[in-house]
């Protein structure tokens, strides 16, 4: 049996750690080992931020390697570039298509890269561009976004069966969000 | 909580609270520091478990080492710098032992994601001559801190659980247990084990040199301690993370895969050196088995291609022993060149309260040594305000010492900068050596009501502890001027007008004086201050750049025409910014917002 392994990349607070525990819970579900890494500490405090999210039969480090991530899950355009060198050839990059200035380009000494998308089609690298963010706040909550993009990832993920993502979403979001993030996956699951 | 049987997904600190619960430790203590902060606040959703938050690393260590005395099984957890603080209680408990199991966490951050250095806490396993395990996952992690309670109490030792950061905050699956019933242990007076009088230390140096001969024994035949058979022509000694990372490079390798590495299992790496070709040691950091390796006078590869600064992963292990490896190294995609991608180092918050403060000394053009803490970002760009930061609590006492050069030349300029838990950690003691060697800096406390960079941990002046439960908030003022500080002034850092002015003040004052800046974390979940909208009216900017000078995420420089645009996703109107605009395009309205 094969590894899948998912690159989750962001800014801090942006909810990647969410999004990666609730992949992680779906494939423990699904019976796989599963191993998770991330970096904590700067994570609210506007950094770039990244987890390794591998599941298979047994999985030994907790790090993808460079080449070997099926998906990069971006949840801002600017980091699916900074990490789409972990991808296989034939991997894919889905990113919400928010941007967020680091600070270098807000105060006007660095440029933040045109067109993304098409930048990452130039390198021949399978992408996926949704306004996750732009679907969240239309569900009246940008905070719901790692859940939209949860919902386009699980079109990638046939080994994962569809009624454990709601599953997880029942178990890790708190009730009064439940309602909120299940439309979420949803509007997710309909924009892939 | 029981769910014998069950698995669980955890990360090692998890899973180390878990091992605690399911070992019977009744009582546990830590200073928060990342990777190990987790640790303690996963303990304190134990019913069982009393755990708390200490003012810092060397009162948590003496506490739990009193606890373990009078009989309960106890934990400790620190990042590896802590344990430079509870260095002093630690190796003298090697020498006393426990009387109920003792267990301490050290939990380094090899790659310094969130620390000072980068030192390889397993070399202090060898000098105070303590046991120790090297989990390389969660399941071990648990494993290994029953593993550990059970030696502590049957050769009268704490034991040391190293991790490092991807163990800590990796996650795995692991299986639960029950918890243990640990039988009571009376304290009674045993001054020959107790009380370290230097002829009661002597005796004690000598059991403890015994009991280090009776561990090694347990060593060699620990359930940790493993080979595991493979091509013979690779014999990869490993432990910890590196362990998992070198599987995935050479699967099919000869592997020594050491847990308990203190002390070194000497026979069982003789054996296994006699079973391969080639005896490679993979590790982090320090040559610490490479040197147990050596002293065995057997000839490996070790440092010499693994890589000592900085963390290991699958990749780099492969690069060093690319003539080993069995497969090439995975083709990845490539982005087109000639794409600059700006780097994004964290910055301040919006609404940060220490935002103003470093806006000031800026301004004021102070000298400044910092601390540990969030406002450790002060440093970088675009305050750069900042000219040294060491360890927690030495910007006190920097700034004493650069005084004591200095003199004159530097009087009314320096400024030492330090938050309020970092100041109860090891800065009053600082304070006090300056009132009574006669400095003048000024020392500003940065009073947030929190431990905010390792993710919000109470501290005695929140107003609560670990677990919840209310508790008396310090008087800060009272303790500078109890130390001997006249002068300590309060002021709202939001307030930058009297800010300014308060600095200024101090500066000019010829004894040592402290001001406090107290205003809540904005992060805080409980903190719900009023806020007024800001605006701008990009009309009457002159891109004078002025707001910029605040370093905050939520302000951008339109490139089109230079002027200041506010990014409304991620400003939380603290008005700061309002306060520097000198053309007065930004502006905060007066009635609350929506």
């Amino acid at each position: 049996m094969t590894t899948t392994n998912i690159l989750l990349c962001g800014v801090g607070g942006q909810g990647t750690l969410l999004a990666s525990n609730l992949i992680a819970d779906c494939a423990m579900k699904a019976g796989f080992d599963v191993k998770k890494s991330e970096i904590h500490g700067m994570a609210q405090r506007g950094g770039s931020v990244v987890s390794h999210v591998r599941f298979g039969e047994s999985i030994a480090s907790p790090i993808i390697r460079k080449g070997e991530a099926d998906i990069v899950l971006s949840f801002e355009e600017l980091e699916a570039i900074r990490w789409a060198e972990f991808l296989k050839p034939d991997g894919i990059v889905i990113t919400n298509s928010q941007k967020i200035l680091p600070m270098s380009v807000s105060a006007g000494s660095e440029k933040y890269p045109e067109n993304i998308p098409e930048i990452l089609s130039r390198s021949s690298i399978a992408n996926i561009c949704v306004d996750a963010i732009g679907k969240a706040i239309e569900l009246g909550n940008q905070k719901c976004l790692n859940v939209v993009l949860l919902g386009v990832l699980a079109h990638k993920l046939p080994m994962i069966d569809s009624i454990l993502w709601k599953e997880s979403i029942k178990e890790k979001v708190p009730q009064k969000l439940l309602d909120l993030n299940l439309k979420a996956f949803d509007a997710g699951w309909a924009l892939a | 909580m029981t769910h014998k049987g069950k698995k669980a997904f955890l990360s090692g600190n998890a899973a180390i609270a878990r091992g605690a619960w399911e070992a019977g430790i009744r009582f546990a203590s830590a200073y928060p520091g990342t990777p190990s902060t987790e640790i303690l606040e996963f303990l304190g959703k134990y019913d069982e478990i009393d755990a708390q938050w200490a003012v810092n690393e060397k009162t948590a260590m003496e506490t739990v080492i009193g606890a373990a005395y009078a009989g309960a099984r106890s934990i400790c957890a620190q990042k590896h710098v802590g344990l430079n603080v509870a260095a002093d209680p630690f190796f003298t408990a090697s020498y006393t032992g426990i009387n109920a199991a003792l267990v301490i966490v050290t939990a380094d951050d090899p790659g310094l994601h969130s620390s000072q250095n980068e030192q390889d806490n397993r070399n202090y396993a060898r000098m105070a001559k303590m046991p120790m395990f090297e989990p390389s996952n969660s399941q071990e992690a648990k494993d290994m801190v029953k593993a550990a309670v059970k030696i502590s109490e049957e050769y009268d030792t704490p034991v040391i659980i190293r991790t490092t950061t991807r163990i800590s905050h990796s996650e795995g699956v692991v299986e639960l247990g029950e918890r243990e019933n640990a039988p009571e242990r009376e304290f009674e007076r045993n001054m020959g084990k107790y009380c370290v009088l230097p002829a009661i230390a002597k005796k004690l140096h000598e059991k403890v040199e015994k009991r280090t001969s009776k561990l090694e024994e347990l060593s060699n035949k620990s359930e940790f301690n493993r080979i595991e058979k493979g091509d013979k022509k690779l014999g990869i000694i490993t432990s910890g993370v590196s362990y998992q990372h070198a599987k995935e490079v050479f699967p099919n390798a000869s592997f020594l895969k050491i847990g308990m590495s203190w002390p070194f299992p000497s026979e069982l790496f003789q054996k296994f050196a006699a079973m391969v070709e080639n005896v490679i040691v993979i590790e982090e950091n320090d040559p610490f088995l490479e040197m147990a390796v050596k002293a065995a006078g057997v000839e490996c590869i070790g440092k010499e291609k693994i890589p000592a600064c900085s963390e290991l992963n699958p990749d780099i292990i492969y690069e060093a022993l690319k003539d080993f490896a069995e497969a090439k190294a995975p083709k990845s995609a490539k982005l087109v060149s000639g794409v600059n991608i700006p780097v994004r180092p964290p910055v301040l918050c919006p609404g940060c309260p220490h935002r103003g403060v470093f806006y000031t000394l800026r301004k004021l053009n102070c000298t400044v040594t910092g601390d540990i803490g969030c406002y450790s970002l002060g440093a970088l760009a675009p305050h750069n305000a900042m000219h040294s930061i060491v360890c927690m609590g030495a910007s006190i006492t920097n700034a004493l010492g650069i005084e004591k050069a200095m003199k004159d030349k530097i009087h009314g300029k320096l400024v030492a900068v330090i938050g309020e838990s970092t100041f109860m950690h090891s800065g009053m003691t600082g304070l006090l050596d300056t009132v009574y060697n006669k400095g003048r800096h000024v020392t500003i406390i940065l009073d947030n009501s929190i431990t905010a960079m390792t993710g919000h941990q109470p501290n005695p002046a929140s107003g609560k502890t670990l677990k919840g439960e209310p508790a008396k908030v310090v008087n800060l003022e009272a303790v500078c001027k109890a130390l001997g500080v006249d002068h300590v002034t309060c002021v709202d850092p939001f307030d930058l007008k009297q800010l300014e002015e308060t600095i200024k003040t101090a500066l000019a004052d010829p004894e040592p004086s402290v001001v406090i800046t107290k205003r809540p974390c904005f992060l805080l979940k409980s903190y719900k201050p009023k806020t007024y909208k800001v605006s701008i009216n990009r009309e009457k900017c002159v891109k004078c750049g002025m707001c910029m000078k605040l370093g905050c995420p939520a302000l951008e420089i339109n490139p089109e025409d230079g002027k200041t645009v506010i990014n409304y996703a991620l400003c939380v109107h603290c008005g700061l910014c309002a306060k520097v605009c000198r053309p007065g395009a930004i502006t905060q309205a007066t009635e609350e917002a929506k």
